[in-house]
């Protein structure tokens, strides 16, 4: 067992007039870790809702491991959605619900929780609704990681906790899946820190997939270009700019859609050629006027 | 740590075969595991193991079942030809290529590395 797949297909979900999801379409590979990075309100967690079968679909496809989730026994069992609020029983001391998991889940593992309890220091005769909110996160990656489930959703989990925390939840996912690798999924708007851990990306944007690809290659595509105002004004004609910072006589350019012979062209004309981080090019891409949010080609 | 241009398993495993060729890592000396890269760096295992089995491909290191990567007989030896052949097309042409924007003359050049040497 090395994960679930997830096809999903023209998806699209509804509350009331508001649609949160507008026809998506993105695969998850089985046993990569994907993140599923979007703007507040882009409709990540309503995409996890509905792999999960926390809510239901208005229309469009989704298989999880080749069949639908919806009342799907033996998906569901292999599926774990914990949200930021932990979904978790708030007035259940903790050991009462990682017993109830360990009973109710084949592939839960109560070593992985308790050695998860200690580093995170939680009182297992604690109540989530008695916690702050970083230890309620907290229990909610015990709840993820433990359960060991083929498709484990994690969305916004690490952003209520400090930094400590964080880096203790980056390490017990990265051992625990190398030992256990799986289908995973974290979702967050924040980057930076997570970017390294991710193999896939999709990108949500008010509603649809702006892009779906492996992170190097997103990440290999944003290049920012470094040199004197006219060479690179030259430089970037016809190109895909999303940022331009000028400082005296030097400008920086950030262009989408890196090619081949840049390197080459850019040494020719004096020009430095720099990496683009994918928070950065996730804020450049998700931060354009939604009319705007096409390729300008002046070619 | 790794956060050049290029795609992060080429920088990982430039960080390897430079460790080889400054011989910071011997032969037959066993490397860290893809896990222990993958956690060291915090970075997604499958990423670590790409590198690795580059460097395999190129003989740099080789696997030894069960127990882990280890640097290959001859690997500094293989990348020091390596980097001889394109050292001039690496190195020396773009350097040139800045002194001419720069309007650094190849004499000034000639003459620095000659004050270089003697030091």
């Amino acid at each position: 067992m090395t994960g679930f797949g997830v096809e999903v297909r023209d998806l699209t979900a509804r509350y009331g007039t508001t649609t949160a999801l507008d026809a998506v379409s993105f695969t998850l590979r089985p046993g990569v870790i994907t993140g599923l990075l979007g703007r507040n309100g882009s409709g990540k967690t309503t995409a996890l809702s509905v792999l999960a079968a926390f809510r239901r679909r208005t229309s469009g496809t989704v298989l999880v491991d080749g069949e639908d989730p919806w009342e799907n026994e033996r998906v569901l069992a292999g599926t774990c959605l914990v949200r930021e609020s932990g979904d978790v029983a708030n007035d259940q001391k903790l050991r009462e619900t990682l017993e109830f998991l360990g009973d109710r889940r084949p592939l839960f593992s109560r070593e992985l929780a308790g050695t998860l309890m200690d580093r995170f220091e939680l009182d297992p005769l604690s109540r989530p609704d008695r916690l702050s909110r970083g230890k309620r996160s907290a229990f909610g990656v015990v709840v993820g990681l433990a359960s060991r489930t083929p498709l484990t959703l994690l969305d916004e989990v690490h952003l209520g906790m400090d930094a400590p925390s964080r880096y203790a939840f980056y390490d017990a996912l990265l051992a625990d899946w190398v030992e256990h690798p799986r289908t995973i999924v974290l979702s967050s708007h924040l980057i930076g820190e997570i970017e390294r851990l991710l193999e896939d990306v999709v990108v949500l944007d008010r509603g649809t997939v702006l892009t779906a690809s492996d992170a190097e290659t997103l990440r290999a595509g944003g290049v920012t270009v470094t040199g004197p105002a006219d060479a690179v004004t030259a430089f970037v004609v016809g190109r895909d700019v999303v940022a331009r910072q000028q400082l005296g006589r030097t400008a920086q350019a950030t262009l989408i859609g890196a090619r081949p012979d840049d390197a080459a062209l850019a040494r020719q004309h004096g020009l430095e050629l720099g990496p683009v981080a994918l928070q950065d090019l996730f804020v450049h891409l998700t931060d354009r006027p939604a009319a705007a949010s096409t390729t300008e080609e002046s070619r | 740590m790794f956060d050049g241009r290029d795609p992060l398993y080429v920088q990982i495993a430039d960080q390897i075969r430079a460790d080889v060729l400054s011989g910071a890592l011997a032969a037959e000396e066993q490397v860290m595991s893809t896990t222990q890269y993958a956690t060291t760096f915090r970075i997604n295992p499958a990423t670590a193991a790409k590198a690795f089995t580059e460097l395999v491909d190129e003989g740099v290191l080789y696997k030894r079942r069960g127990i882990g990567m280890f640097v290959a007989d001859g690997a500094r030896e293989r990348l020091l030809e390596q980097r001889r052949a394109t050292f001039f097309a690496d190195v020396v042409e773009p350097m040139l290529e800045q002194a001419r924007v720069l309007g650094i003359t190849t004499d000034e050049i000639v003459a620095r590395l000659t004050t270089g040497e003697q030091r």
